[in-house]
Parts: C-alpha cells; sequence; structure tokens
C-alpha cells in the first residue's frame, strides 16, 4: 500500500465512519487528505502484458484491460482523480465503447473512476432487462464485483451511502465464482473470501493467460490486511495458494501465465511463489506466538518480520506495525 | 610520429567507423567455455554448509532468512525448476557457451547471448544502447542486461531480476539487487567478475571471480525439468525453521572448528585482517567422535 493509497483510504474510512451520523462535515477532512494528493504530475502508463491484456500503471492501484473486437472490459479503476487519464490510456488501445468494468474490492484506489468509466462506456441490453430498468441502462458500462462490495458502497435506504450510486456494482455475485465470455476469451472470477477485505474477487483471462489478483498481491508491499471489512492473514494465504495453483509456468519457472498484482510491477507465478513463501511463514511465526500465549505488544517486540521489513516495508516502521498487527489480530482469539 | 604512420592510423579509424569494424580493443568472447572450479570450490559444487555466512557482507535481515531457510523448500513443486539467477548461474556446474548476435545490415553486434548448463537459463547482454525497462515491467531469474566494451574488458549492468540468492544455504538477494560483470579474456581464460550490489541484504557490494577455459569441442546436454509432487503435504504448507530453532546452525563451525561468530558472516568477515580477528575468537567445542 503506497502513501497515496494510505491517504486516500485514510480519507475514505473517515467518509464511511462519519456519513452514517453527521454527513456534512465528513467531507471538509475527506477532502482535505485527497486535496493533499497532487494527481497533475502523475502518468499513466501502458504495459502489454499478454494476449488481449494490458496494464495500466499509475497513481493508485493497477488496472488490467482487456480489449477486443466486442469492447473493452476494465478490471479497477484507480482513483477518481485519474479517471479522465485513464480513459485517455484506454483510449490509445481501443475506441470500442468500455462494456465492464470489474472490481476486485471496494477501496477507493480501485473503485475511483468507477463512475466516470461507466459513463463511458455502454452495455448491450434487451428482453425483459430493458422492460424492467429501461433503455437508459445501456448507456453506461455494468460494473461487476462481490456482493460485499456493493454492500460496503452502497447504504441501506434513509442512510448516507459513502460512494455515489453510479460508482454501485450493478451486476454483482455471491457464489464462489462467477464465468463470462468476452471478446472471445473465457474470464472468471474467483471470490477470495476474506483475505484483503470480504469482498475480494481475482480475475482470470484464460486465453489470454493472465490472472488479476487485486490486494491480495501487492508484491513491493506487506499485504494490507482490513480487518474492518473482513479481511483476514489466513484469507490471504489462501488467495495466493489459489493463484499459484491457477498459475502454470512456462519453462524453468517463468513467464507462462502473468499476474497482475493490486499494485507494482508485472509478475508471474514465482514471483508470487515468493511472495506466499513470505507470507506464510509470518502467519507461522506469530501463530507460533500466539500459541504460547504473547500479547500484540510481546509479539511485535520479538520482530517477526525483521528478515522481510527491509524487502517489504523499507525505513517505514508503521507499514510494519500494520502487518503485525493485522497478522495477529487475525489469529488471536477473540475476546 | 611520421606522416605515413599517422595517415594508417587515420585511415584505420575511419574504416572502423564507417564500416563497423569492431574496435581494437574488443576480444572475442564467443565460444564453448569449460568451468574452473579452484575458487570457491566447496560452496560451488558439494554446496555450501548450512548457517556458513562467512565472507557475505550480509545484514541482520539476511542472517536470519538464512537461519530460518529449510532445504526442503525445493522439494515443492513450485520452486523445483528454478534456475540459478543470472548472478548465481555461473558459480554452479556452468559450462557456459556464448554467441554474438549479429545485424545483417550493420554488421554490428546487437547482443551476445549465454547458454550455461544447470537448468539450462539463457540471456542477453544487448550491445545496442537500448535503455532498461520501466520498474513496472517484469523481473526475470536473468534480469535485463546491457554491455559496453571498456577497453580489453565487456562490463554488463543487469537489472530487473527476480528475487534470488548469493549462498545456495538461504542467503537471499533483492529483487531490487543489481549485478556489474566485467568479462575479461586472456588467452584461451575467461574471467568474469561479478559486482552484486543490494540495498535490502547486503551492506556493501558483493565481489566474486569465476574463470572458464576454452574448450572448443564442448557440448551442452539439455536440461529439461518438470515438477513433481516429491512430498505430500496440506496444500499451503511452506517448510522453514521458526527463528531460534534450526538444529542445524552449528554444525558447520563445530566439523570446521570455526568461531561461530565467524560463521554469521558479515562485511568485516571479507577482508585479510579478519584473520587477526579469527584468532580471538572462541572456538566450540570439537565433535564428540563415534
Amino acid at each position: 500500500m503506497n502513501t497515496t493509497f494510505q491517504l486516500a483510504l485514510a480519507g475514505f474510512l473517515l467518509i464511511g465512519a462519519v456519513t452514517a451520523q453527521t454527513p456534512a462535515p465528513a467531507a471538509a477532512p475527506a477532502n482535505a487528505a485527497r486535496a493533499a494528493q497532487n494527481f497533475d504530475n502523475v502518468e499513466v502508463h501502458v504495459l502489454p502484458v499478454q494476449g488481449n491484456v494490458y496494464m495500466l500503471v499509475g497513481a493508485g492501484g493497477n488496472i488490467a484491460v482487456q480489449v477486443g473486437k466486442e469492447g473493452v472490459l476494465v478490471v479497477d479503476t484507480s482513483f477518481a482523480q485519474m479517471a479522465d487519464k485513464v480513459l485517455a490510456a484506454i483510449r490509445t488501445l481501443s475506441d470500442k465503447p468500455i462494456q465492464y468494468i470489474i472490481n476486485t474490492h471496494v477501496h477507493p484506489d480501485h473503485i475511483g473512476g468507477n463512475e466516470k468509466l461507466a459513463k463511458a462506456g455502454k452495455s448491450i441490453v434487451g428482453g425483459n432487462f430493458v422492460a424492467n430498468v429501461g433503455q437508459e441502462a445501456a448507456s453506461t458500462a455494468n460494473i461487476i464485483a462481490h456482493e460485499n462490495v456493493m454492500n460496503r458502497m452502497s447504504a441501506p435506504t434513509g442512510a448516507i451511502a459513502p460512494t455515489p450510486s453510479a460508482a454501485w456494482p450493478t451486476d454483482t455475485y455471491f457464489t464462489a465464482s462467477k464465468d463470462m465470455f468476452f471478446n472471445g476469451e473465457a474470464i472468471q472470477l474467483f471470490h477470495e473470501a476474506n483475505a484483503h477485505t470480504d469482498g475480494d474477487s481475482i480475475v482470470f483471462f484464460r486465453r489470454s493467460d493472465v490472472v488479476v489478483a487485486g490486494d491480495i498481491f501487492t508484491p513491493a508491499t506487506y499485504p494490507f490486511i482490513d480487518l474492518a471489512r473482513g479481511g483476514n492473514i489466513q484469507g490471504i494465504v489462501k488467495g495466493l495458494n489459489h493463484i499459484i495453483d491457477i498459475t502454470v509456468p512456462a519453462e524453468k519457472q517463468e513467464g507462462g501465465t502473468y499476474v497482475i498484482p493490486g499494485h507494482g510491477r508485472l509478475c508471474d507465478e514465482a514471483d508470487v511463489v515468493e511472495y506466499r513463501d513470505m507470507v506464510t511463514i509470518v502467519r507461522d511465526r506469530v501463530l507460533d506466538m500466539v500459541k504460547k500465549g504473547m500479547t500484540l505488544a510481546q509479539v511485535k517486540a520479538a520482530k517477526p518480520t525483521m528478515d522481510y521489513d527491509p524487502l517489504y516495508a523499507p525505513e517505514n516502521p508503521a507499514a510494519v506495525d500494520r502487518f503485525v498487527e493485522g497478522v495477529y489480530n487475525s489469529l488471536a482469539p477473540k475476546k | 610520429m611520421r606522416k605515413s604512420c599517422r595517415a594508417n592510423i587515420t585511415g584505420l579509424l575511419l574504416a572502423v567507423t564507417v564500416l563497423g569494424i569492431p574496435a581494437f580493443a574488443q576480444r572475442d568472447i564467443t565460444g564453448e567455455w569449460g568451468p574452473r572450479f579452484h575458487e570457491d570450490q566447496p560452496e560451488r559444487i558439494p554446496g555450501p554448509e548450512i548457517g556458513d555466512y562467512l565472507g557475505l557482507p550480509i545484514n541482520d535481515a539476511a542472517r536470519l532468512r538464512g537461519d530460518s531457510w529449510d532445504a526442503s523448500l525445493l522439494t515443492l513443486p513450485e520452486h523445483q525448476c528454478k534456475p540459478h539467477p543470472a548472478d548465481y548461474g555461473p558459480r554452479g556446474p556452468a559450462n557456459l557457451r556464448i554467441w554474438r548476435e549479429i545485424d545483417p545490415a550493420t554488421q554490428q553486434v546487437v547482443a551476445y547471448h549465454t547458454h550455461i548448463s544447470w537448468q539450462a537459463p539463457e540471456r542477453t547482454i544487448w550491445m545496442d544502447g537500448r535503455p532498461h525497462p520501466p520498474e513496472y515491467a517484469a523481473h526475470t531469474w536473468q534480469g535485463f542486461s546491457t554491455g559496453k566494451w571498456e577497453g580489453d574488458m565487456l562490463t554488463v549492468t543487469t537489472t530487473h531480476l527476480k528475487i534470488g540468492w548469493i549462498r545456495r544455504n538461504g542467503i537471499p538477494r533483492s529483487d531490487r539487487g543489481t549485478l556489474v560483470e566485467h568479462w575479461i579474456r586472456h588467452d584461451n581464460n575467461l574471467t568474469l567478475v561479478s559486482i552484486v550490489t543490494d540495498p535490502v541484504y547486503l551492506t556493501e557490494p558483493f565481489i566474486r571471480t569465476t574463470d572458464w577455459m576454452l574448450e572448443p569441442d564442448q557440448q551442452i546436454a539439455p536440461y529439461p525439468c518438470e515438477a513433481v509432487t516429491e512430498v505430500e503435504r496440506p496444500l499451503g504448507v511452506v517448510p522453514h525453521h521458526l527463528p531460534g530453532t534450526n538444529p542445524f546452525l552449528l554444525e558447520f563451525p563445530t566439523r570446521f572448528q570455526i568461531p561461530p561468530q565467524a560463521t554469521r558472516g558479515g562485511a568485516e568477515t571479507m577482508y585479510p585482517e579478519y584473520a587477526e580477528k579469527l584468532k580471538t575468537l572462541p572456538k566450540p567445542p570439537a565433535p564428540v567422535k563415534k
């Protein structure tokens, strides 16, 4: 999780926490946090991955774009402030309409551009659907996510939602997986339960042979375990093992299936294996300490991540603390 | 200098420039090269001892990675077919082939390619001045290499390496590590000076030399690799030692009667002066003969 994301997440959490009771004042600190970021000089870079899939890199989470004869499919949409630049980058790849947006999870650096990108797209609708919701549904892209993403972006009737309704998923799933076929390619969404959050999806482009991992896999930083939104270290370990299960390396444990992480560089299975090993080893160390009855303070003092800190949180003790707390609170008996 | 001689040199330089003839300083490093193991043989062929970090400029983080490492990790299918990364490949069973890629139009050397016997890793060393990829590009076992001739020496810079190792007992090199190599040919001997820099796990650059002799008749066999289940384990098990529980760390100092403190490595153990300090450190009890 980079600094930009941390700031935005802080703002997002603040909005979520405050709007339920006092909506009006909440905008001020959140806006202040966002205003502190300067997106003006941030560029969006396009990296061809393989097949029909491209990776867009800029501020916020990585974006995957699949293009083809039928149109454009986008996985995650970065920050709202980046939407125009993201859209411009997509237009360098295809002039066809954005038909689908998939959200890997609910955080603002992955859903922020939903509204603008959806409005720039269109859907093919017909039959009873048109009769029920009207032809105007065709004027935006479909937004697909796990049901828990929708639950966290919206709010019960009468309450103020943390995000505008135009950004909400229009098409949710609550099962272990969801299949699609678009641009001549089978696409599978897998729900990775209680991992980074409780609404994580990984997306597998089967013909292009590319997996989009979301924030379950962030190769340059420790994973952020969003306990408040249902995250858990055990789910992250399980999700990483699932990615390793569906990726197939080419010769000598390299290439083959490529993996677009939530943040950071393009990866393959070997990179996920390295990360899975780290997360598992840290989980095992902290679990051993929990079984010995050690408190969170004692676990922190024992420095269970010391050998990985310069790699995943260089000179960032706050990030180390947050990870250890996330692991500990995932594993410690609930009081 | 006589006029005629000066004119000849000028003409020759012009020919080199215009016709693209390689400059004088460049040496032919292509061919089949057989490895020589007179340097660091115990580490390179039988393999390093568990807990032997002597001569490595490592920090505490690297030390704990080594202490936690369990060789059983290599039985996991996803670990079995990993080749050595570019900075370690020449250290192993490294029958080496080097060949040139030449642009047919300009006759300039576009790249050197290398092939090493164990796990058959192949590298490309770009000689055409192209830039290294952006940070968000994929990292590979062999990294991205560019080279240039410095006199008789080919200097190669490599970035974009996957996380690897600098000793085969769990001492890591991070993916932020970089490699600078100097390839030097003397007659039929080829020497590689490699310098690994890693802001994550090394406190100083780590320098090694490795040697080959020209062996034109060398035949390198193919090296296919198929990952299989060697040990049935529950899904997701990653073999490792919890901190403070590795029972093998004292085997090396005990067997060779080396002060355990020295085996922990660190930059000072690289330098000759350390031999004096070594004399003052306590040795472990002698192994009990059975």
